[in-house]
């Protein structure tokens, strides 16, 4: 795996004076998934949202490295097929046999977990060697903070409002990252824009398996958690300190905690309230008229930490 | 003139043939009636080694266009096949296919969309599909079927052009039936086809380019989509250019309209796909009862050839527009608005009537075409009037 002294030479794919606002997680996150792919060429792909539209306006691209917008839901699908060119193109012999690429698709998490969950699933089993990083942060923030299948339970969105008779999202986030898991791909892992080391040797192995990878990066958003945007890489760390966000890797089929979560089994995880007390999407949790559902929160990120954790034949 | 092989066979396998003989790097479909036995032998041809394809079995349609969206944005030849609710599924790929400028080849089995379910053929689906931006021609038969394509991805790989296209065949009418079809060898349709040389490929690494890029917010969206009408305006005559280059191959004429007994024709019925068969043979049979009976078919819909049509028309004292799709609302079908369209222009007006047939495969019987001769002939010598629009055989 890279050290950071090696990273710190490699050059950086995704150039600054891109339009995404300040304390965005998705740009930390692709610039450090990128670093990970070391020195071949990349094609990324991306879906329409945040990402595409405010580093590709024409006719400027933000992008050190051939980039693909075709559409929301169909990321994966598209770099497939970009994949499929390339073996294609090897086997007519218009591409040297010993020509290297990687390929990447890039998604939020209403373009991957909800609109392209079926074009990633297909991807992932047809087997092309390709990379698909999530950046979730938990809502369609592009549109304006509506909430996703990925948006944590109780958080306020524009589509789950806090009300007398509703306190924000009532149903749990789906966990993504599992059922990539069981699709059997070589490699699937979940990762913060917090831990870049994590983030970017889990971004070295992703790229250097044959075949399909996956990676769930937890990315935050200033607009749509309404906290402070100087502050988005402790928030992310938040997430990974209560166990809201465990990181981990699949690697055929072995569960692995990583880490910066394993530290958490000997020193404790903080409270989930210690995540959300830094946003504003979940105000309303902290009042006591809500205690009942922050304390049903907690036992949800507990149960999840806890299958995690069984998962990776921690307990 | 080179070697031919003739077979007994049908439209799907023709045109897999076609997309064999044409090499494509990337086909990537998925299966729906009556396609299936159209990418199952290609499927075949995979298997057998007989191509060096990179064969993508997608998820669904609308992922089957996305991936070709890719494919050929990373600079590969890149093919696919469909129909009905498979192309309803890829519609918003269609769009970006075309804004992309992508010179994706297509077949679609032409067949009823839902509701109700129903797997036979009608013109509705390539109809919803018709201002995609895509290239369309029709076949009448397998043979054209088979040509279509291969002119097709001559045309649409056309520097001048880069669009996609689509040839369309009836679905099992045409897809299925049992139909006596001249191939070309594979060193002929290779020279025809040649090499395709893409324009900003995704794979040239030391060139990185970005697709697909934002174009809102003030930005350039209006001027790329004039330069699009710009394109598929100049593939017309690309159209009739390749099509004249295949006929000397091929030996076999190719139109953008062809005409049958409209020189000294009183009457005219103006048809897309196989049911052209069917009124040049009926027409034939009029004739011999003094009615100088006429057939207009349209075997390039996009870009649609309004002046070769309006020229076709000229003088015709009663003229049928057979439509096998709805446009619901609207004062007819998508032929007869734009057949109707076309001849505004001409100094002496030509009457028009509107037939809605054949929908969801209902059977297109010879009487059917009679009948529509027989209203023409009574228009024309003022004993009818024309009726509007008519469900033709509707029970």
């Amino acid at each position: 795996m890279a050290t950071l002294r090696e990273l710190s030479h490699r050059e950086d794919r995704l150039e600054g004076g891109h339009r995404l606002c300040a304390g965005c997680g998705a740009s930390i996150a692709v610039r450090q998934i990128l670093l990970g792919a070391g020195v071949d060429p990349v094609v990324a792909g991306c879906a329409t949202g945040c990402l595409e539209v405010s580093t590709t306006i024409y006719p400027y691209s933000s992008w050190k490295t051939s980039f693909i917008h075709n559409a929301f839901e169909n990321s994966a699908a598209t770099i497939s097929g970009v994949e499929a060119a390339f073996n294609g193109l090897k086997a007519a012999g218009k591409i040297p046999a010993d020509k290297k690429m990687k390929f990447v698709a890039f998604g939020g998490d209403g373009g991957t977990y909800d609109i392209g969950l079926q074009s990633l699933s297909g991807a992932m089993e047809r087997g092309h060697d390709m990379v698909y990083v999530c950046y979730d942060n938990g809502a369609y923030m592009n549109t304006g903070i509506q909430r996703s299948s990925a948006t944590p339970k109780g958080a306020w969105a524009t589509t789950a409002e806090v009300g007398k008779a509703q306190q924000g999202k009532i149903q749990k986030r789906k966990d993504l990252t599992s059922i990539i898991a069981a699709h059997g791909v070589p490699y699937a892992a979940q990762a913060s824009i917090s831990h870049w080391k994590d983030l970017t040797d889990k971004a070295e192995k992703a790229f250097a398996v044959e075949g399909p990878a996956f990676i769930n990066v937890l990315a935050t958003c200033p607009r749509g958690w309404r906290s402070a945007y100087n502050k988005s890489v402790e928030h992310a760390k938040l997430a990974v300190q209560t166990g809201y966000w465990p990181l981990f890797e699949v690697e055929d089929g072995q569960w692995k905690l990583s880490n910066p979560s394993k530290a958490l089994i000997k020193t404790g995880r903080k409270p989930v309230e210690e995540f959300f007390k830094v946003q504003g999407r979940f105000k309303h949790l902290l009042s006591e008229d809500n205690a009942e559902l922050l304390a049903e929160i907690q036992d949800d990120v507990d149960a999840y930490w806890e299958y995690v954790l069984g998962r990776c034949g921690e307990k | 003139m080179p070697e031919h092989k003739t077979l007994a066979t049908t439209g799907n396998l023709v045109v897999a043939e076609a997309m064999r003989q044409c090499a494509p790097d990337v086909v990537a479909a998925y299966p729906i009636t009556p396609q299936t036995t159209m990418v199952e032998e290609f499927a075949k041809f995979v298997a057998q080694g007989r191509v060096h394809t990179e064969y993508v079995t997608v998820e669904s349609e609308h992922s089957a266009m996305s991936a070709c969206i890719g494919a050929s944005a990373a600079g590969a030849r890149v093919m696919t096949a469909t129909s009905a609710q498979g192309l309803a599924l890829m519609w918003e790929e269609l769009y970006i296919a075309s804004g992309m400028r992508l010179p994706i080849v297509m077949a679609n089995a032409n067949r009823a969309l839902s509701a109700p379910i129903n797997i036979h053929c009608d013109h509705s689906d390539i109809m919803g599909a018709r201002d995609a931006g895509w290239i369309i021609l029709f076949a009448e038969t397998a043979q054209e079927a088979y040509d279509n394509t291969l002119i097709s991805l001559k045309v649409a790989e056309d520097s001048e052009v880069l669009l996609p296209a689509m040839t369309c065949l009836d679905g099992f009418i045409t897809t299925h039936s049992i139909d006596r079809v001249d191939l070309l060898d594979d060193e002929t349709v290779k020279g025809f086809v040649g090499q395709y040389e893409p324009d900003s490929p995704l794979l040239d690494d030391e060139n990185p380019v970005s697709h697909g890029n934002f174009a809102g917010l003030g930005g350039p969206y209006f001027e790329f989509k004039r330069s699009q009408r710009n394109a598929i305006d100049r593939s017309k005559a690309v159209v009739e250019r390749v099509g004249a280059e295949f006929a000397e191959i091929s030996g076999r004429p190719f139109g953008l309209v062809e005409t049958d007994m409209m020189d000294d024709a009183d009457v005219a019925i103006v048809v897309i796909g196989s049911s052209a068969g069917n009124a040049r043979y009926v027409a034939k049979q009029m004739r011999t009862e003094g009615i100088k009976a006429g057939v207009v078919k349209v075997r390039c819909f996009r870009p649609f050839p309004a002046r070769e049509i309006a020229e076709a028309l000229k003088g015709m004292k009663a003229v049928a527009v057979l439509d096998r799709s709805e446009s619901f609302g609207a004062e007819g079908g998508p032929l007869y608005l734009e057949v109707r369209s076309a001849l505004y222009d001409l100094e002496a007006r030509v009457p028009v009537v509107n037939y809605i047939y054949g929908l969801g495969g209902s059977d297109v019987q010879l009487e059917l075409m009679h009948q529509v001769y027989t209203d023409l002939s009574d228009i024309a010598s003022g004993a009818a009037q024309s009726a509007g629009l008519r469900y033709l055989g509707s029970r």
